[in-house]
């Protein structure tokens, strides 16, 4: 008998269409929700694509022990779909069933919470409008709903909010989404040109622009088979390092903001554009936009760009230790940061949160260390992982991993001095392969980003699927608020920092 | 305490004295510069290549109002097209973000066009309301810089507000997704006259790589008149900075 499913690693040689096995729903069924007990695996992306007669669907589950990505496959008629829905047994697949039921309008039986995921502007069933969703009501003399959104207080994204609370004590969180939604999957496909596919990676979530581009660049370099040289993946690991690092010094800033400490606002602040100006130093522009290239760069480092790095990195990374030493030294901040907006480790399971989130319940999900990409292949990076949860290790894991990413750019540039540096120009004129399946995976500062494509007969892009990981995680933030003061929603919500544009895409 | 004065003495000034002439590195992407000789063949070459149709294919100019400073046409012709790193962009005219061949002006406001209230009024003090609609956050992340410890755009009472009610004009970034088409009318609604609209990016002046996509409404700006146009992918604090000042008639 063949096998019920295929493997592939993370960024590697494509899967060839056919030779992915097409389930009966139901062995699809039993086989999810057995591989899905394994805490080792859960699922990175699940969607569906329309084919002549049917809807075809791809869920691929990661399994960090065997750093292998497990592809399932089915396929249903595509007239009135009903499916037995997989939420209630493996929750983590709720986000999922949601889109597929927004895009394709199936009916997943069972699925407690079939909403609009983004409104995106082909969704299936176009009477359900921005307007007429069906927010979760509790009837009641004594609660009260506040509605925040979509434009906030803050120059931020938006979205919509809406609390059911008793008194001040949070009962209830419903976040509605889509005001982002610029249809960028289907840009994917109708841009058949390459650099617009690039400038369009890097616009998906732009503070992730290094993750989102890497991920893309990957996945055509997995369909193109193109090969870079070992000092180009240590670039493209430096450049995340300098991403994640200059966002979770801002996210300091902005946790410390929440809690009225002024002083460790406005000097991670400033520590923050230390940190953009370099990487505008090397590439030109403070969010790393343009640096990013499949099969080569156009802003290959130099020793003197090196050089001001290190003593950036220096001098911002003293300067760092010196403020969060203090940060996490004041009781009057710890009192707000400590043993609120908790996340246990069963919900971040049962979600299937991802990145630093999940990182901050005890649970390794660090696609540089589970699947690892670039040169995290050759360099073993040291996971940070907290246990309580609330939002005081949300901010001591960006202290943490911010240290650390100091730690890797220096060590890595040390073994960037002495490879060859033989990077060549970017890549635009690719054939992909044809009648291929590819995945691309990147832990950029929020954790997993995934980026799959399939290709048609011709090689053409046929389908493009990126996840962002907000998708996973803003389910998480709804529960932390549970039954907390609504006055610790700004601060819960800046300990996550997630992604209103990376969700609707 | 100790810690305290420790910390404050290693942060030091951070504040960029003059907001006007700060330098930035020379690799920013900023006013392009197209030689004058560049010839009909090369036009051809570089039009064909941009992701966002900026460059006319006919006499060579770009559209800073629709480049998304990628820099491809400059690596392709190095010798004919170069990014300065001259980051006052801003302009009140949209026709100003067209750099053509031969051009090294800089980019300035049209005096003449600035409504007069707006400097009457605002000079003094002027309160911005921030929307997004459809930005990726990079917009965004950059309008909130102009006020941290760095740039400090509020030392001239600039400054962007919670409510629509307590501001003076929006600022707009994104390619103005159509799920948002509705609450940026009604916040634009919700602001007292005489406002003004400000466009931050390209994304908001033209879509930029979104334009086109069937998800986007860009009606509110087809039909309100636009005070100032801060082209960049994202826009360098910098560009908003000195476009506010300009239109404000700040020195």
């Amino acid at each position: 008998m063949n096998q019920l499913y295929s493997e592939i690693k993370n960024n590697s040689f494509p899967l060839d269409l056919r030779e992915i096995q097409v389930l009966k729903y139901n062995v699809f069924y039993d086989q999810i929700s057995d591989f899905l007990k394994d805490e080792a695996k859960h699922c990175v992306a699940y969607y569906g694509l329309e084919t002549s007669a049917n809807l075809k669907f791809y869920c691929c589950i990661a399994d960090d022990n065997n750093n292998s990505i497990i592809v399932f496959a089915h396929e249903i008629n595509k007239d009135k779909p009903v499916l037995k829905s997989l939420t209630p047994v493996c929750s983590q697949l709720h986000i999922f069933e949601r889109e597929i039921h927004e895009n394709f309008g199936v009916e997943f039986e069972g699925h407690p919470w079939l909403k609009p995921v983004r409104y995106s502007h082909d969704r299936s069933d176009k009477s359900k409008i921005m307007d007429n969703y069906s927010f979760y009501e509790i009837e009641s003399e004594e609660l009260h709903e506040v509605g925040v959104g979509p434009i906030h207080a803050g120059v931020i994204e938006p979205g919509h909010f809406r609390f059911i609370c008793n008194g001040e004590k949070v009962l209830h969180l419903e976040i509605q989404f889509g005001y982002q939604h610029r249809g960028i999957e289907k840009l994917f496909i109708e841009k058949n040109d390459a650099l617009q596919r690039c400038v369009l990676s890097e616009s998906i979530a732009g503070d992730t622009s290094v993750g989102h581009a890497l991920a893309h660049s990957q996945l055509i370099e997995s369909l193109a088979d193109i090969q870079v040289s070992e000092a180009l993946q240590i670039e493209r690991c430096i450049a995340l390092e300098m991403e994640r690092l200059a966002i979770h010094i801002g996210d300091t800033a902005a946790l410390c903001g929440d809690v009225a400490y002024q002083l460790g606002q406005v000097v991670c602040e400033a520590l923050r554009t230390t940190i953009i100006n370099t990487t505008q130093f090397w590439c030109g522009n403070r969010f790393g936009k343009g640096l990013i290239r499949p099969g080569g760069s156009n802003y290959t480092l130099s020793n003197n760009i090196v050089d001001e790095m290190l003593r950036v990195l220096d001098d911002t990374g003293r300067r760092y230790s010196e403020v969060t030493d203090l940060i996490y030294y004041l009781p009057s901040v710890l009192g707000r940061f400590d043993d609120i907006g908790i996340l246990t480790r069963q919900q971040a399971l049962s979600l299937g949160a991802v990145g630093m989130t999940a990182r901050t319940c005890g649970i390794l999900r660090d696609i540089r260390k589970t699947h690892p990409f670039q040169y995290y292949k050759n360099y073993p990076v040291r996971s940070v992982i907290l246990e309580t949860g609330d939002v005081l290790a949300r901010g001591m894991e960006r202290n943490l991993e911010a240290r650390e990413s100091v730690k890797i750019i220096r060590e890595l540039i040390k073994i960037w001095r002495q490879k060859i540096k033989d990077i060549k120009k970017p890549v635009y004129d690719y054939n992909l392969k044809p009648n291929s399946f590819a995945i691309s995976m990147v832990e950029g500062w929020r954790g997993e980003i995934c980026h799959s494509a399939i290709t048609d007969n011709n090689g053409n892009i046929a389908h493009y699927k990126v996840k962002d990981p907000s998708m996973h995680n803003w389910m998480a933030l709804a529960l932390t608020v549970r039954n907390q003061e609504i006055s610790d929603f700004p601060v819960c919500n800046k300990s996550f920092n997630l992604s209103y544009c990376g969700n609707d895409l | 305490m100790f810690k305290e004065i420790k910390v404050l003495k290693s942060h030091g000034r951070q504040y960029v004295k003059n907001l006007r002439t700060q330098p930035v590195s020379a690799l920013f992407r900023g006013r392009p510069v197209i030689s004058g000789d560049i010839t009909k063949d090369e036009i051809k070459t570089v039009s064909a290549v941009c992701p966002v149709m900026a460059i006319d294919g006919k006499s060579g100019s770009i559209d800073m109002g629709r480049c998304v400073f990628c820099k491809e046409c400059s690596f392709l012709l190095p010798e004919k097209i170069r990014f300065t790193n001259d980051y006052r962009i801003s302009s009140n005219v949209r026709e100003a973000l067209i750099i053509k061949p031969g051009s090294e002006t800089p980019v300035r406001l049209d005096e003449n066009r600035v409504r007069k209230e707006i400097r009457r009024l605002f000079k003094s003090a002027l309160k911005l309301r921030q929307v997004c609609a459809g930005g990726d956050n990079s917009c965004e992340m950059e309008l909130a810089a102009t006020g941290n410890v760095n740039f400090d755009l509020g030392r001239y009472g600039i400054e962007f507000v919670a409510s629509p009610r307590h501001a003076d004009g929006i600022v707009i970034t994104g390619p103005i997704s159509e799920n948002m088409a509705e609450p940026l009318e009604i916040t634009y609604k919700a602001t007292p006259s005489p406002k003004i609209i400000i466009l931050a990016g390209t994304d908001a002046i033209s879509g930029g790589i979104f334009e086109g996509s069937p998800a986007l409404n860009r009606k509110f700006i087809k039909e309100n008149h636009i005070d100032l146009f801060v082209p960049g992918n994202p826009i360098h604090p910098l560009t908003f900075i000195n476009g506010i000042l300009d239109l404000l008639g700040i020195k």
